[in-house]
């Protein structure tokens, strides 16, 4: 078997009929004198949920912060190669990184709700990037944000309480509210569920198959078993590089490269 | 060429899949031997020898209970992926297809006590041959799925025309000895159903070894054509060719 990385020639998940939202070629991120990525290029679709896996340090995390510029704020970082969503380079000058970072929403492992209400965690987004000037129109943005997060009818008569009362599933529900609440494009999800029990996990789980469609999503995790459930599209990871890119189903039954059947398998290292 | 894949950093896992794979392999053996003894008790006229074959079957199905287990535990508490998923399926699949063989064998010996009241027919003469190459055929289904050899279950696909040349020419002669004698026709009845099981027999080898290669290598061979041309021969047929 033939164990090359995938090229910045060929990128990933070109093929797809619909347009791709983002679009990555030859990405290498350094820091310092380190090379941690080493010439990613990837298509992120709105149809498909795109999950990366891969061992720790293998440059997965590394890669989905570039998506919106989070290694801007990474001491010593520096990154090459050239990302764009909607055809437009988020590098450019003239690109606002609020606006980027708002169209394109995080999600992080631990739920990070701010210490207001849940009411004013949702509102928050909007307020500032003035999406609503009207106190009713903000109640709708909440109420369906909450809605589509699957929160809505947990909180809906407690919406002032403060949003850290919640359990951890819910506030990590919560955290996807808030991002959607700015009316993003593509969402980010660095291991949104892996500080969950099964049951909010799983929770969380089903409501990424339901936003799946209406924004591209991409999620990072550790729990292969999650990835198989909720991606239709997997990049594996390695040492800086992607090594395999393809659909879920085929990347867990009949993987093309050795090192991503060692790692999915439990052989790795 | 066999692939043996590196260990698991769960040895234990290792050790599920040894042990599956390992009951695998005797339940084969096992399926061989009741096939091959049935046969020679055919021959020797033993129907003691046979009704020992009945007898043992119970233990092929018990065995495949066993691998049913053993599979479906591991499945529900290692969550295999890859080569590891696709071979603990065919760990599966293949044992129910053993347990089939293992029928067949009983089949056969069954039928060797009302066998043995008639008198020895010329034709069945090529039965013990066709047994040979049918239980030769599980055999090295079963150590390609051991050694986990696309090579070797490819070759076992392609000897299965062999079992099924044995059954025509079976056929067209067991026809024909009993339109010359209707006394012929109780025990050429009897052998024509035994080498009717040892063609299956060959079937199902053939499917084990396609099993096998799709497990160690995640492609499905092309169908290969049936070698089974009873289902057109005639005996009046027969006797224009």
């Amino acid at each position: 078997m033939n164990d090359q990385a995938f090229s910045s020639v060929a990128p990933a998940g070109g093929t797809g009929a619909e347009k791709p939202k983002m679009t990555a070629r030859d990405v290498r991120v350094f820091y310092g004198a380190f090379e941690a990525l080493k010439g990613v290029s990837i298509d992120i679709s709105t149809e498909n949920v795109t999950a990366f896996i891969g061992p720790s340090g293998c440059g997965k995390s590394t890669f989905l912060r570039c998506l919106n510029r989070m290694n801007d704020t990474v001491a010593g970082a520096r990154v090459e190669g050239s990302i764009a969503l909607d055809g437009r380079d988020i590098h450019d000058p003239a690109m606002d990184v609020v606006q980027l970072r708002a169209r394109v929403g995080m999600v992080f492992q631990k739920p990070n709700p701010f210490p207001k209400s849940i009411y004013d965690n949702v509102a928050y987004g909007p307020r500032i990037h003035g999406l609503a000037t009207k106190k009713p129109e903000l109640d709708g943005i909440v109420e369906q944000s909450l809605r589509r997060a699957g929160l809505w009818d947990e909180v809906k008569d407690r919406l002032a309480d403060s949003g850290t009362a919640l359990s951890g599933g819910q506030q990590q529900r919560l955290c996807i509210a808030r991002a959607i609440a700015v009316n993003p494009e593509v969402i980010l999800m660095d291991e949104p569920a892996s500080a969950l029990d099964p049951i909010a996990t799983a929770r969380i789980e089903e409501l990424i198959d339901e936003l799946r469609g209406r924004y591209a999503i991409v999620i990072v995790t550790h729990n292969m078993q999650q990835a198989a459930r909720v991606s239709q599209k997997v990049a594996f990871f390695h040492l800086g590089n992607m090594v395999e890119y393809g659909d879920t189903r085929e990347i867990f039954t009949n993987p093309k490269q050795s090192r991503t059947k060692d790692y999915i398998t439990g052989r790795y290292g | 060429m066999p692939q043996q894949p590196t260990a698991h950093t769960v040895k234990s896992f290792d050790e599920e899949i040894d042990q599956l794979r390992s009951l695998i392999g005797q339940m084969g053996g096992m399926a061989g031997a009741q096939i091959s003894e049935a046969v020679d008790a055919l021959f020797r006229r033993d129907a003691e020898a046979a009704l020992k074959v009945v007898a043992r079957d119970a233990e092929l199905d018990a065995m495949e209970q066993e691998a049913e287990r053993l599979a479906v535990a591991i499945i529900a508490l290692r969550a295999p992926m890859a080569d590891d998923l696709r071979e603990i399926v065919a760990a599966l699949k293949i044992s129910a297809v053993i347990e089939r063989i293992g029928d067949y064998g009983k089949n056969i010996a069954k039928r060797v006590p009302v066998l043995t009241q008639a008198a020895p027919i010329g034709p069945s003469v090529i039965i013990p041959e066709m047994a040979r190459a049918a239980s030769a055929m599980i055999r090295d289904a079963l150590d390609a799925y051991v050694d986990r050899d696309a090579d070797l279950a490819r070759q076992v696909m392609e000897r299965d025309q062999q079992v099924d040349d044995f059954y025509n020419s079976l056929f067209r002669s067991l026809l024909t000895y009993m339109m010359e004698n209707p006394h012929h026709i109780t025990p050429s009845a009897h052998l024509l159903f035994i080498a009717k099981n040892l063609e299956r027999v060959g079937d199902h080898a053939t499917n084990i070894a396609e099993m096998v290669y799709f497990s160690v290598t995640g492609q499905h061979l092309a169908e290969r054509t049936k070698a089974d041309r009873t289902t057109s021969i005639t005996a009046a047929a027969d006797e224009e060719d």
